[in-house]
């Protein structure tokens, strides 16, 4: 029973993005390397938000005080990952040329920017998600002392949620410095306001008998934002979108 | 296409190496998907291929011969986005045909060690490292681990020595010799004792008659492939098979901090034997610069495979630029071996991916339309000419030695039982892979693997297991998504 469970956490948290990963990933070599490299800038994020959390030993308990600090690291990481895709861009851009033309197909620095934040977001989720499940698999389960028997679902549900909203923010981020002007300051501005928003909130899950509904709707109703803002960013307004329906 | 025709006889002649793969057939083909690659080894610079590539490729470029002197000018004398352009443009699917491998030997050891007990450390020790770590205080422990390493280095250092004597005084025979019969304990014996130690974790009893069987069959098996001819995928499994074989056996023999320090050690080791001027495997390279020869059968895995050598005939004015690209191929194919060459004798135990052998140039078979050099014809010897169109696929080649110390790695790592930091250090393990390859196209000398990617291991799994570590178990606990 705890294996079905196992697998059926594991599926919801990592079933949308390996789909994902399978049709628009695995078959560009490039974007491999993109998602693993950026996968190694959030470690080391993490890694610098880690030694804060343990310099500071009085306040280790208080995870109020680590997690902004964790977003705000994530975030320059983010912002240092873009500035060295800019730096190898011209080379980076005969390469993807030649791969893809060869293919038949086009594309440009938009699959950078998503494979970028794919790679964000599943290391993010995973290293979330992959102690809960390996524990899933032990003998017995969570809910027994008055604690909410929905942890590893909404766990497996928040992962997701974070997984896809590190895609989003990814483009969102990239696209945004990009375009310049204007978007410049919003486009940032935007993902490091509604990270933090998404990572304070699931701070409430802290309690004993949280409501996990106030974070998960909190952080679906932000991926929806993300992915309007995305859709519009990238030049689709109401007009496209029905002429391509029609 | 006859221009491209006659820029794929051209590349031969720079790619002609150890285990390189042609250009020829993915231009003949037409353009060619991801497959596409050069052969990249881990130690080898990947300019000579990369040369050829772009230039067979470019259409803009309509001199050969041209871009033969542009092969041999220094990397200096040309422009930065052309350079840029040879990095990265077959860099990535390289990178990737090389994390695909990599990535299938440490889930083999990773699986194996989860599901079997048999391989857990502790138990008897072996030869090499003869002391135990069951010390009363941690100075005793480090100073024996120490004492443990550097016996363990001695004879990494004593095999590779007696390997490079050997080669200097060519005796070609003893060492082809050893090899065979390393491959052969190590099919055999080896993986009899895996079925056993599998059978016997998973409770499932399996008689005699069987083991024999399947162990005779595949041990048969992969002396074909191995050594002589078999189907390329076939070949990468067992290579693959072999070093996730090798480092379950590393991990299991090997004592706990002894083997954080032997990695450490290793490391810096490649270091000083690939890059000092005195230092064995660059003499070795030098010594088969010279010999203008193949080193000797190495532990490489290939991506792809000898057969496609010989697919389209070199054209007649070839000789002239052979030399040069001769030498810059058996610089860059003649290091990259050499790296395995060292991995295998650390191993001590060597598996065996020997395509090209060192065959007198006699037996070569001359074919007509052949006019190569000789030294050619002992590089390509062994392949036979089988169909031009298949296997044209580039490739890329790193040497087992990588492989089996990842693959120790991310065992140490995993003993844990904390998945974080075997994500962590599989990751950090992969961009060190990547980072050597990106700094061999850029340096185009040679430069060993394991550092890179080691020293990047080490410092993450440190760090997660003592500081990510709890910060994430914190976060978990509580469900706070960073």
């Amino acid at each position: 029973m705890t294996i079905m469970e196992c697998a059926g956490c594991t599926l919801i948290a990592y079933g949308v993005p390996f789909s994902m990963f399978v049709f628009t990933i695995a078959h560009h070599p490039f974007r491999v390397i993109i998602s693993m490299t950026s996968a190694f800038f959030w470690l080391l994020s993490l890694l610098l938000s880690s030694f804060l959390w343990f310099a500071v030993v009085p306040l280790r308990t208080q995870l109020a005080f680590a997690v902004p600090f964790a977003v705000i690291f994530q975030e320059i990481f983010r912002f240092l990952f873009y500035r060295l895709i800019k730096k190898a861009e011209f080379a980076l851009q005969r390469v993807q040329m030649q791969e893809l033309t060869d293919k038949g197909m086009v594309f440009d620095r938009f699959a950078v920017a998503y494979a970028s934040g794919y790679g964000f977001g599943l290391i993010s989720g995973t290293f979330a998600i992959v102690n809960v499940l390996s524990d899933m698999t032990g003998p017995g389960t969570l809910g027994i002392f008055g604690h909410s028997q929905d942890f590893f679902i909404a766990t497996a549900f928040l992962t997701l949620c974070v997984i896809l909203l590190n895609t989003f923010w990814g483009v969102i981020f990239f696209t945004s410095l990009d375009k310049g002007g204007i978007h410049r300051f919003i486009g940032p501005g935007t993902v490091v306001l509604t990270h933090m928003l998404f990572s304070c909130i699931t701070l409430v899950n802290r309690t004993l008998t949280p409501m996990y509904t106030i974070s998960l709707i909190v952080g679906y109703a932000i991926l929806l934002g993300m992915i309007i803002y995305t859709v519009v960013l990238r030049g689709f307004n109401l007009n496209n979108i029905r002429q391509r329906i029609n | 296409m006859h221009r491209l025709i006659d820029d794929n006889q051209d590349s031969p002649d720079e790619m002609t190496e150890l285990l390189k793969s042609q250009d020829n057939d993915t231009i003949i083909d037409g353009p060619e998907t991801s497959t596409d690659g050069e052969n990249i080894s881990s130690n080898a610079a990947a300019t000579a291929s990369s040369h050829s590539r772009v230039e067979a490729i470019d259409p803009q470029d309509h001199e050969t011969t041209h871009r033969h002197r542009r092969n041999e000018q220094p990397d200096e004398q040309r422009p930065l986005n052309i350079e840029h352009e040879e990095i990265f443009k077959y860099g990535a699917s390289h990178v990737v045909k090389l994390f695909v491998p990599v990535s299938l030997c440490m889930l083999i050891v990773i699986i194996t060690i989860k599901t079997t007990s048999s391989y857990t450390p502790g138990g008897a020790t072996w030869a090499y490292t003869p002391f135990t770590e069951d010390k009363s205080t941690n100075t005793q422990r480090i100073l024996f681990s120490l004492a443990n390493t550097f016996i363990f280095m001695g004879f990494v250092i004593t095999a590779t020595v007696i390997l490079i004597l050997l080669y200097k005084f060519k005796c070609y025979k003893i060492i082809h010799g050893w090899l065979i019969l390393t491959t052969l304990m190590l099919l055999f014996f080896f993986l009899y004792s895996y079925f056993s130690s599998i059978s016997a974790s998973l409770n499932r009893p399996i008689d005699m008659i069987t083991i024999c069987f399947i162990t005779w069959n595949i041990g048969a098996v992969g002396m074909f492939c191995i050594h002589w001819k078999g189907p390329l995928p076939i070949q990468q499994a067992y290579l693959i098979f072999m070093s996730a074989l090798l480092a379950l056996v590393f991990y299991k023999f090997l004592p706990d901090w002894t083997g954080w320090l032997i990695l450490g050690v290793i490391s810096i080791w490649d270091l000083i034997a690939v890059l000092c001027p005195k230092g064995p495997l660059r003499i070795l390279v030098e010594t088969a610069h010279e010999r203008g020869e193949q080193i000797f059968p190495a532990l490489i895995y290939s991506s792809t495979m000898v057969y496609m050598v010989t697919a389209v005939d070199p054209p007649p004015r070839e000789p002239q630029f052979a030399p040069d690209n001769v030498d810059t191929n058996m610089a860059v194919n003649v290091d990259e071996t050499l790296n395995e060459e060292q991995r295998n004798q650390r191993a001590a135990i060597r598996n065996n991916n020997a395509r090209r052998q060192l065959i007198p140039r006699s037996d070569v078979p001359q074919t007509a339309t052949r006019r190569e050099p000789a030294r050619y014809v002992v590089e390509r010897s062994n392949s036979p000419v089988i169909d031009d169109d298949d296997d044209d696929e580039k490739g890329v080649k790193l040497g087992l030695g990588d492989f089996i110390f990842y693959s120790i790695l991310l065992a140490k790592a995993s003993a844990l039982g904390d998945w974080n930091v075997t994500i962590a250090c599989y990751v950090s393990l992969l961009i060190g892979l990547c980072l050597t390859l990106l700094l061999l196209a850029i340096i185009r000398k040679a430069l060993p693997a394991l550092p890179i990617s080691i020293t990047f291991g080490l410092v993450l799994y440190f760090s997660t297991v003592y500081i990510i570590g709890p910060f994430s178990a914190e976060l978990n606990l509580g469900q706070v998504f960073i």
